[in-house]
């Protein structure tokens, strides 16, 4: 019964929404979507003491909604995209420092150099299986911070990059101490860049991305290449991800080494199930839950929190494995089932 | 020159062996599990407490430490496996790979709380310091006895799972769990004493290392990725892939430190990707 009704349910959720060519199409969002939106736009007038954290918080939702391009529409397990964050963080930075201050090319250009890098390492990331592709985006993300590391001279090692001095927004909206050019240039780019994502993955390469997930021996069988649109949504994600760094890069005015660190591309992991794969939304919330918890729970010490942080993955894994999400819907399909 | 050569060589081998160690157990787990276990150095941290705790604690001498350390964390494995692992053999490479790195992550934390973030030191007996000469050259008697650790650990494993009972019933259900199970094999059983094993073994691996790899609560991360290079490079599933892998790792990492030392770490890594891209699926293949 189950097993019949959810595709049906999608087959006839999808025919509703069409599958537009409009990316900014914002009046087919659904209007739990814009509720979902309006939270955000709400914290802008209600925590006005907060938004640094509040930046930092859509920083991160952006970076975890890239990966879940790749984790949980592709299925390719990464744990080094930290790599593309810090390659667009660096580029960002390094412009700013360097006397290309403005803003929005800054971000275009942190893009494309995280884009082309995705591209470049793509290759390398879709010929294996499950655990050598584990390793090759580790490597990658290690390779990337020893060098980084290295070339002091130009990143600032250890100590970071500083002297990042941004331009104004426009020529208008300074970035300053109150963090609300920020904020708001953060939220931007989020939806915008969050809509694109929503329409690729209703596109016909989005479904055509599900199928691989749902089986990957069968797709090739209509006639679709698998490696071919690994590399794409694998460019996509990193290409999403750089826009991330170049955002923090831009918005704190300062890149440290750590924009490329193991534990990074870990959390965002941690981020993304908690949330939930596969909904592009659970990237979001899962974001959100996880530096508000962390900005409380690590004042209070920064070693249980990893504790907590490991348990708390323990268990999603072996009793809530859809995330936050995936109970929603569970709980939703539920009650729709009970209706029926 | 020459000399120098030959010393970067065998520090390097002895380095790689002490990897093998630690490693072969982690091979085991992805050939007979087909689980991809990201926590296996917290069972080698394990047992470097293990035997530094015996060692300043309980006054027990270096070499009697180590079989301490073995035990203490093929306890810990077995109840693990009971536990936990078992539960996640049929799961998703990525439900394992998060469920392990969680452990990890709980691992480092409760390590820090119990013993503190510094550098655990270790008194090895005298008869392991300093040098020993041999056809004009010095050695490291430490890094000689972890060679001939090592050898003696290789021709055990060899001779368990070549020539015993239990190795035939661990290579059958390598091959075909289903067909192993009907022919009257607890297969389930084999995987808890191989799990027991490999854990064992690292933390024999953990013990003997602390000279060698140091030892504070950030190990498991530290050297996390070692362990899965030598797996993944060498092919997991098998004895001799692994010791390959260890082997060349070893003596990349130390002449890459002491031939480009401003290069560091990076030549590593990009040995690693170019060997993941050359053999991906590692250097020895299992037999079908």
């Amino acid at each position: 019964m189950s097993a019949k009704g959810r595709p049906e349910r999608e087959y006839r959720s999808a025919q509703r929404e069409g599958s537009s060519i409009y990316p900014l199409a914002i009046w087919k969002l659904s209007r739990l979507e814009i509720a979902f939106w309006l939270v955000p736009v709400a914290a802008f007038f209600l925590f006005p003491k907060h938004l640094t954290l509040g930046s930092q918080i859509l920083i991160t939702a952006l970076f975890a909604m890239s990966l879940d391009l790749i984790l949980g529409y592709a299925r390719i397990v990464s744990l080094g995209h930290a790599a593309f964050f810090g390659l667009g963080a660096y580029t960002a930075g390094l412009l700013a420092k360097y006397g290309w201050g403005e803003p929005l090319s800054g971000l275009l250009l942190a893009t494309a150099v995280a884009t082309l890098a995705g591209l470049l390492t793509s290759f390398l990331v879709v010929r294996g299986q499950d655990l050598t592709r584990l390793m090759v985006t580790l490597g990658i993300g290690l390779m990337l911070y020893e060098a980084s590391n290295q070339a002091s001279s130009i990143t600032g090692g250890v100590d970071g990059l500083s002297g990042v001095e941004m331009g104004k927004l426009f020529g208008v909206f300074a970035f300053g101490m109150n963090g609300k050019t920020a904020y708001v240039y953060c939220l931007v780019v989020l939806f915008i860049v969050f809509m694109v994502a929503r329409t690729l993955v209703r596109s016909p390469f989005g479904l055509s991305l599900r199928g691989i997930r749902e089986g990957e021996k069968r797709m090739p069988a209509i006639g679709a290449s698998v490696p071919r649109k690994l590399v794409a949504v694998y460019t996509v994600g990193a290409g999403i991800a750089g826009i991330a760094g170049a955002l923090l890069a831009q918005t704190t005015q300062f890149v440290g080494i750590d924009v490329f660190a193991f534990n990074r591309s870990a959390d965002l992991m941690i981020m993304l199930v908690l949330g939930g794969t596969g909904y592009l939304y659970g990237g979001l919330i899962g974001a959100a839950v996880f530096m508000l918890l962390q900005s409380y729970l690590s004042s209070l010490n920064p070693v249980y929190w990893e504790f907590w942080l490991g348990l708390l993955l323990v268990i999603i894994v072996l009793f809530a494995r859809g995330g936050i999400l995936g109970g929603l819907t569970a709980l939703r399909n539920k009650f729709s089932r009970v209706r029926e | 020159m020459l000399g120098n050569l030959i010393g970067v060589l065998f520090d390097g081998v002895a380095y790689g062996s002490l990897l093998f160690v630690i490693s072969i157990g982690l091979s085991v787990t992805m050939g007979l599990m087909n689980f991809i276990n990201l926590a296996h150095g917290a069972f080698a941290m394990l047992g470097g407490y293990a035997s530094v705790m015996a060692m300043s604690r309980l006054g027990i001498p270096f070499l009697a430490a180590l079989p301490i350390a073995f035990v203490v964390s093929a306890t810990a494995g077995i109840v693990l496996e009971r536990t936990l692992y078992r539960r996640l053999y049929k799961a998703t490479h990525l439900d394992q790979v998060l469920f392990s790195i969680g452990l990890v992550f709980m691992t480092i934390a409760a390590t820090t709380y119990f013993f503190g973030p510094q550098q655990q030191p270790v008194q090895l007996p005298p008869f392991l310091r300093g040098q020993v000469h041999l056809l004009g050259l010095d050695f490291g008697a430490y890094r000689l006895f972890l060679i001939g650790v090592v050898v003696a650990v290789t021709l055990a494993l060899t001779w368990l799972i070549e020539r015993t009972r239990f190795g035939a019933e661990i290579r059958a259900s390598v091959d075909n769990q289903q067909a192993s199970a009907g022919l009257g094999i607890n297969v389930s059983r084999v995987f808890t004493l191989t799990f027991a094993l490999g854990s064992g073994l690292a933390g024999l691996g953990g013990g003997l290392g602390i000279d060698v790899l140091g030892l504070d609560p950030t190990f498991p991360l530290k050297y996390m990725v070692y362990f899965l290079l030598v797996v993944a490079v060498g092919g997991a599933g098998t004895i001799k892939g692994p010791l390959f892998a260890a082997l060349i790792l070893g003596v990349f990492d130390v002449a890459g430190k002491y031939y480009a030392p401003q290069v560091g770490s990076f030549i590593i890594y990009v040995v690693m990707v170019a060997m993941l891209l050359l053999f991906p699926n590692g250097l020895v293949g299992r037999r079908a």
